[in-house]
């Protein structure tokens, strides 16, 4: 089969070709360029340089095909990048919500443009280092799992997948778990084998998402009101971007009982904070909610419902609205339900669907 | 060395003492500009004179220059890829130290009209330098007929190793070396030479002027049937530069609604090399710089691919070229999700 691996540079992806090619497989890897190289770019704060898919990772992906002995490509999309994911990252917290922008570079970048361009050599199928498995049903839908390793899971960044979108991906590292992935490597003979993991949003290495939003979209730098939950003004803050909801540092404000961010609006440009139990919320709604494992449910579905990367899925129930939205009640109050996040949904490993938080 | 610095010399017409070997082309061309821009200095003349299409290796050194404070101009070109002499009367000035424009294009193959440049050039006192990569080797370079005062080179542009060239300097010019150090190329340019690739160079340019007057209409024979079968097979696709004199090898074709990126991959994983734009940029996609230069749309300028033929390349290569493409085309048309169009 041909197959099309987007590799990042980093371990998982390279094992995940080495193993199909291992298997017999025509792989072609393809490595997406998503921010200018130049002469400036990785140089103390160059906003450009990357954690994930710099120059020199796109190196490491061409010396791996190289080593075991399939083609290799570098595209470029920078355009794409920006246009989606980067681009969505500023206007979510411009609206004062916590983007998920390596979920959006899953739906809209790996598993749309990349696929297409896989399509046009012939591969039909792209594959991924994620941790995650994909199945096929005996009632032929396709089933989004999480991978073997519970602790490496992914599924909560691929929620938005389509069926059609499930049928084309392979996720061949996500029936192992990490220490085996690195073993595999070296079995192999791979040198990113020992290669760290890449851990902030890739295109703000220095973690500093406001600075980050700022430049890009300097109007949002406009000072606001810190109030308590009975509107009473605590303090004055430097923009709304800098917030997100359950942040307790950085506030500003001295109170005997720490205080955490509640809400954030972007309107009037008003923080509310209050002490830790206000952050407990039973329900929420979300909206461009893909269903995977089951059509959009009329009746309450009993789910387990994760809202953070981190978050310990808790017992729910949900059903959908019109216009893919849905609501959710959890069985006991979660803290902080952070608007732009993904709330996932999952019976026992299984993904039911996902949306995006209100 | 010395055998090879006369079997250089021959290919374009020259003396051996004339010349001086380097790193490559881009080493020549640094070394003619800045070597020039620094020796009139003190003259006054401060212009310096290129165009919007040369190599980048000409570009940016004219950039570095302006940045310090030289005064540099680009001339225009048209449709057809050739820098109109009436440009360049229109931009020489009396403080016009250096002009550059090179022999024949990289991307596109458009012979320049150089002979005619350089005469404008020696009429107003300036200098006149030609990037003569695309064509010494394949077909025939005078540095006499010319005209020109410098000249560069590059070895593998003729089949000679990478990693070694040389600039042409008329006997009597004197430049500042941009490569200081001992004494080597009669203190030209210093550093141990690099006597391999000098001996290479030496042997290619032997070879490719003996062979050069069968090769080239062989390789333009060549190109037409590429061209030919292209235009027949493919529909939306469109020749730059086509009507211009251009070097036999090379050939630079549009495709309406391709991503060049995506046509390069799967030509290449069909066995077929080609490049988009100028192969020197590390496998990024910029639109090609030349073509925005000739003052087409973007569907043309970042659509498109260029077709280098050579020694090798024979018409079986061309034919299973123009039998595959179609279905490569078709295939990438139909999914090309944001297509660029004209």
């Amino acid at each position: 089969m041909k197959i099309v691996v987007a590799m990042s540079g980093g371990v998982d992806s390279s094992v995940a070709a080495a193993l199909l090619a291992e298997q017999g497989h025509d792989v072609i890897g393809l490595s997406m360029q998503l921010y200018p190289s130049g002469p400036t770019a990785g140089a103390p704060g160059d906003e450009r340089f990357g954690s994930c898919c710099t120059l020199d990772d796109l190196h490491d992906a061409r010396r791996v095909a190289s080593a075991i002995g399939f083609p290799h490509y570098i595209v470029n999309f920078e355009r794409q990048f920006q246009e989606t994911v980067v681009s969505n990252f500023v206007r979510e917290y411009t609206s004062g919500r916590t983007p998920l922008p390596c979920a959006h570079c899953n739906s809209d970048l790996k598993f749309s443009t990349l696929l297409d361009r896989a399509r046009g050599l012939g591969a039909e199928h792209v594959a991924t280092g994620h941790y995650a498995r994909v199945e096929q049903r005996a009632d032929r839908r396709w089933i989004l799992r999480r991978s073997a390793d519970g602790d490496k899971d992914q599924s909560y960044f691929l929620f938005p997948l389509t069926q059609e979108q499930l049928a084309r991906a392979m996720f061949p590292v996500g029936t192992l778990s990490k220490p085996q992935v690195r073993d595999e490597a070296r079995r192999l003979g791979l040198r990113v084998a020992d290669k760290p993991d890449s851990q902030e949003i890739c295109f703000v290495p220095d973690g500093d998402y406001a600075a980050f939003v700022a430049r890009r979209q300097p109007e949002v730098d406009r000072s606001g009101a810190i109030v308590d939950q009975g509107g009473r003004q605590l303090a004055t803050h430097a923009g709304v971007h800098r917030f997100t909801v359950g942040q307790r540092k950085g506030l500003g404000v001295s109170a005997p009982t720490p205080l955490y961010v509640l809400r954030i609006d972007a309107e009037t440009r008003e923080v509310t904070v209050g002490p830790r139990q206000a952050l407990e919320q039973t329900t929420l709604t979300a909206s461009g909610v893909n269903w995977i494992a089951v059509n959009a449910p009329a009746e309450w579905l009993p789910v387990t419902a994760q809202i953070r990367h981190r978050h310990r899925p808790a017992a729910a129930r949900v059903r959908a609205l019109p216009n893919h939205r849905a609501e959710l009640v959890f069985d006991v109050p979660q803290a902080a339900i952070t608007p732009g996040q993904a709330v996932v949904l999952y019976d026992g490993d299984v993904v039911v669907g996902g949306g995006w938080i209100d | 060395m010395d055998d090879a610095r006369s079997a250089t010399a021959a290919l374009i017409g020259a003396e051996a003492s004339e010349l001086v070997f380097t790193s490559g082309g881009t080493e020549s061309d640094n070394f003619a500009i800045r070597g020039i821009a620094e020796a009139l200095e003190p003259t006054g003349r401060r212009h310096l004179i290129t165009a919007t299409i040369e190599h980048e290796a000409v570009l940016n050194t004219f950039k570095a220059l302006a940045r310090r404070g030289w005064k540099t101009t680009l001339l225009p070109v048209d449709h057809s890829g050739i820098v109109s002499p009436a440009s360049l009367e229109t931009a020489i000035a009396d403080d016009t130290a250096l002009v550059s424009v090179m022999h024949a294009n990289n991307e596109i193959g458009t012979i320049q009209p150089v002979a005619d440049l350089a005469r404008i050039a020696k009429s107003r006192g300036a200098l006149f330098h030609t990037d003569a990569v695309q064509t010494a080797g394949k077909i025939p370079v005078d540095v006499k007929s010319l005209g020109v005062d410098l000249l560069s080179l590059s070895a593998h542009k003729f089949y000679g190793p990478k990693g070694v060239g040389a600039l042409w300097i008329r006997r009597g010019l004197r430049l500042i070396p941009v490569l200081t150090g001992g004494k080597h190329e009669r203190s030209r340019r210093a550093g141990t030479e690099n006597v391999a690739g000098i001996v290479g160079m030496g042997v290619a340019a032997q070879l490719a002027r003996a062979k050069m007057s069968e090769e080239g209409p062989r390789l333009a024979a060549l190109r037409d049937r590429l061209e030919d079968g292209v235009l027949r097979a493919v529909p939306g696709t469109v020749i730059n530069g086509a009507r211009s004199p251009r070097v036999p090898n090379t050939t630079n074709i549009s495709f309406d609604r391709v991503e060049a990126e995506s046509l390069l991959i799967a030509l290449d994983l069909q066995g077929f090399a080609v490049s988009t734009g100028s192969a020197c940029s590390s496998g990024t996609l910029e639109p090609s710089h030349v073509l925005k230069a000739m003052g087409f749309p973007p569907h043309r300028t970042q659509n498109s691919i260029r077709f280098s033929l050579g020694t090798g390349n024979t018409e079986d290569d061309v034919d299973r070229l123009i039998a595959v493409l179609p279905g490569i085309v078709e295939k990438l048309r139909s999914l090309t999700r944001t297509p660029v169009r004209a």
